[in-house]
């Protein structure tokens, strides 16, 4: 028979799953980086040609395409780039000279270090996505707890309704609504923008306010038929039933018994949906004019700006990749039994 | 003295969307302090909806239930869910079938005994609990009782978490024990120990037990009486050597003839009953058991129109519910179980 080794009580087994969970992380990364780099230049595109003003020749875009260093074999282009992320690169001259670790490179459009767009918009799409998932997981468990307790009744109904509307409508439609009421007919909130909470958390939240609720509106429905549905199919297990044959009341069967066996699925899906919302909400950064990183990531593709795309992939990638790595962690923490393997 | 559990008339029904099923039907019983009886029958006989009855479990939107259950005297059906509680786990425990799923997966054993434990000892500190469960689990025969404590269900073998399943019921000293086919899940030397120490724990703390099985050699093990269900009705009803040495219902037979004897004629066939248990939201007219019965020739058609009353045959509160005219039935009740070799 298998020892029992918690979390706890195996250092040496912990510090194992996450050297290994670091590593396929690593792996992940560089597949992603590769195929990013790869589709790039599959594109049939010249990325000079979208940046050099009107009245362009070919020496001027092969001076270009030098400086930019588009004419290297794609391996140096590849491995500069790489490199440049863990010791830092020099870009020369037209592209602010030094560039220090971790370089993402200098954006062909905005004429920036793309380190300083990411530190401008990372922190508008957390903004964006921490206290919506907050308020959409808060949302989607009340609703399908209270609808599984409330099973067949008007109550049931009627979160059923809400699901089933929150899974049919979009969000720029949604959107568009609470911004056409709250913003243009009822003026109860400034038109939405970004202000860092760390300057004013009164005007951040009142900017961000409504891309939280359409975003939790959408994805609570999900979460709502989801833990309804666990719920429902915890109940007849036969641990529930041998809870209540203790002589337990309602509320402790639910809350120690039920409700942490239903709540497993839940963290699973809120942890892939975070990691893939944070990664870039351009629908609701479009909906609302607000400049996070799924927006960046657009119009980088758009222009051709191949540092900002590589950039803005690989954080989306880390995200997601850093999500996975939590869900697993919680999943052994909620259910001892993936702790053996 | 009064019985400790008295069942009378018990009736439970489903309300589903094809109709309703009627899974208890006209049961009725005594059992006793320090006495077993066990329900026996194939699946679908109406066992699990009767141990359920027992502890007020069925849900209340789903099922009704009739009839009249006394524990130490007080009534069970119709009582409010919070005097059911107070009763549930104190009074009357339960053993499940299968402790895998019985037992909650995230929970280490030791918490969900303990659970059990304070539900009915609000009062209990922490120390005084961690020392009775682990008192409990000793005495259920679980080596290393303080290190299973903290051991998750997923971590013990079969056999140890069907015995911690029975500290868990034994926790607060109950005076009734039902048991649903307690050994199913096990290995047979397993099984043989796990009623061994529900006969030892009977005989120490004089518990009553209901025990539920489809295993006719576990009847021969532990019973001191036997009640024969199908279709939700019963059978027949007797002392266990009553039944199992001279059973009288033809179904009680064919049960013996499909069990396989170390003692009967090696020659003998097992010989399983014919067809399939009848679908409940369409019983056969009659006695319930007539279109697989091989014995109703002698009778004719009152065993499709009439359904038989339970009534006494022999002495001894020996209990019968066949059409089959006495001297016919002795007849082929020797032919049918000296074939067999019931003599268990």
């Amino acid at each position: 028979m298998a020892e029992p080794c918690g979390l706890g009580s195996g250092p040496s087994l912990m510090a194992r799953f996450l050297v290994k969970r670091i590593l396929s992380a690593v792996l992940t990364l560089f597949a992603v980086s590769v195929l990013t780099f790869l589709m790039f230049f599959a594109l049939p595109r010249d990325p000079v040609s979208g940046m050099c003003p009107k009245n362009c020749n070919p020496e001027r875009q092969e001076r270009v395409r030098q400086e930019l260093g588009l004419s290297d074999p794609l391996v140096d282009q590849y491995a500069g780039y790489m490199l440049g992320i863990v010791t830092g690169r020099d870009l020369g001259g037209a592209q602010g000279g030094r560039c220090d670790a971790p370089c993402l490179g200098w954006s062909y459009v905005n004429n920036e270090a793309v380190t300083d767009t990411l530190v401008r918009v990372v922190p508008v799409t957390l903004s964006i996505v921490v206290p919506a998932a907050v308020l959409w997981l808060l949302l989607g468990v009340g609703l399908g707890l209270v609808s599984a307790l409330r099973r067949g009744t008007w109550i049931d109904r009627a979160a059923i309704g809400f699901t089933l509307a929150g899974a049919s409508l979009q969000i720029y439609f949604v959107g568009a609504v609470l911004l056409l009421v709250f913003v243009y007919t009822l003026g109860w909130l400034p038109v939405p923008s970004y202000t860092s909470i760390f300057d004013d958390p009164v005007r951040w939240a009142g900017g961000l306010v409504l891309a939280w609720l359409s975003l939790a509106l959408l994805f609570s429905a999900g979460y709502a038929r989801l833990f309804r549905a666990q719920l429902l199919e915890t109940l007849n297990e036969d641990f529930v039933r041998t809870a209540r044959a203790k002589g337990l009341s309602g509320p402790a069967v639910y809350g120690r018994h039920a409700l942490r066996a239903a709540i497993a699925p839940v963290v699973t899906v809120a942890g892939l949906d975070v990691g893939a919302a944070l990664g870039g909400t351009v629908i609701t950064e479009t909906t609302f004019g607000i400049q996070g990183l799924g927006r960046t990531a657009v119009d980088a593709v758009r222009a051709g700006d191949l540092p900002t795309i590589m950039a803005t992939v690989l954080v989306a990638a880390v995200f997601v990749v850093l999500a996975n790595l939590l869900v697993d962690l919680l999943y052994a923490v909620i259910d001892p039994r993936v702790r053996l393997s | 003295m009064d019985p400790y559990l008295r069942v009378t008339d018990l009736r439970v029904d489903f309300t589903s969307t094809d109709g309703m099923v009627r899974a208890v039907d006209g049961v009725s019983f005594t059992v006793e302090r320090g006495r077993t009886l066990c329900v026996v029958g194939e699946s679908g006989a109406g066992k699990s909806s009767l141990a359920l009855a027992l502890l007020g479990l069925h849900d209340p939107r789903r099922a009704t239930v009739a009839g009249e259950i006394t524990v130490a005297g007080h009534g069970l059906v119709g009582r409010p869910e919070a005097a059911l509680r107070r009763l549930r786990g104190r009074d009357v425990a339960m053993i499940f079938q299968d402790p895998l799923s019985a037992l909650h997966p995230y929970h280490p054993v030791g918490r969900q005994i303990a659970e059990a434990y304070r539900v009915h000892h609000r009062r209990a500190g922490r120390a005084e609990t961690r020392r009775r469960v682990v008192e409990m689990l000793d005495r259920v025969g679980i080596s290393q009782p303080d290190r299973r404590y903290d051991q998750y269900p997923h971590e013990l073998s079969g056999g140890l978490r069907q015995r911690a399943m029975i500290a868990m019921a034994l926790v607060n000293d109950p005076a009734l024990l039902i048991a649903d086919e307690p050994t199913a899940a096990l290995d047979v030397t397993v099984q043989a120990q796990i009623l061994e120490l529900l006969t030892d724990v009977q005989a120490e703390y004089g518990t009553a037990i209901v025990l539920i099985t489809h295993d006719l050699g576990v009847v021969g093990q532990v019973a001191d009486d036997v009640l024969v269900m199908y279709a939700g009705r019963v059978m027949e009803r007797g002392h266990a050597g009553q039944v199992l040495r001279t059973p009288q219902h033809p179904y009680t037979w064919g049960l013996l003839a499909s069990v396989p004897s170390l003692r009967g004629d090696p020659e003998a066939d097992l010989r399983p009953i014919p067809g399939l248990p009848p679908n409940l939201l369409d019983l056969p007219d009659g006695c319930v058991f007539h279109p697989r019965c091989r014995h109703t020739e002698p009778v004719g058609h009152r065993c499709r129109t009439e359904p038989p009353q339970l009534r006494a045959v022999g002495t001894g509160g020996h209990r019968l519910a066949c059409h089959l005219p006495t001297r016919e039935r002795i007849r082929r009740q020797a032919e049918e179980t000296t074939r067999v070799g019931v003599a268990r």
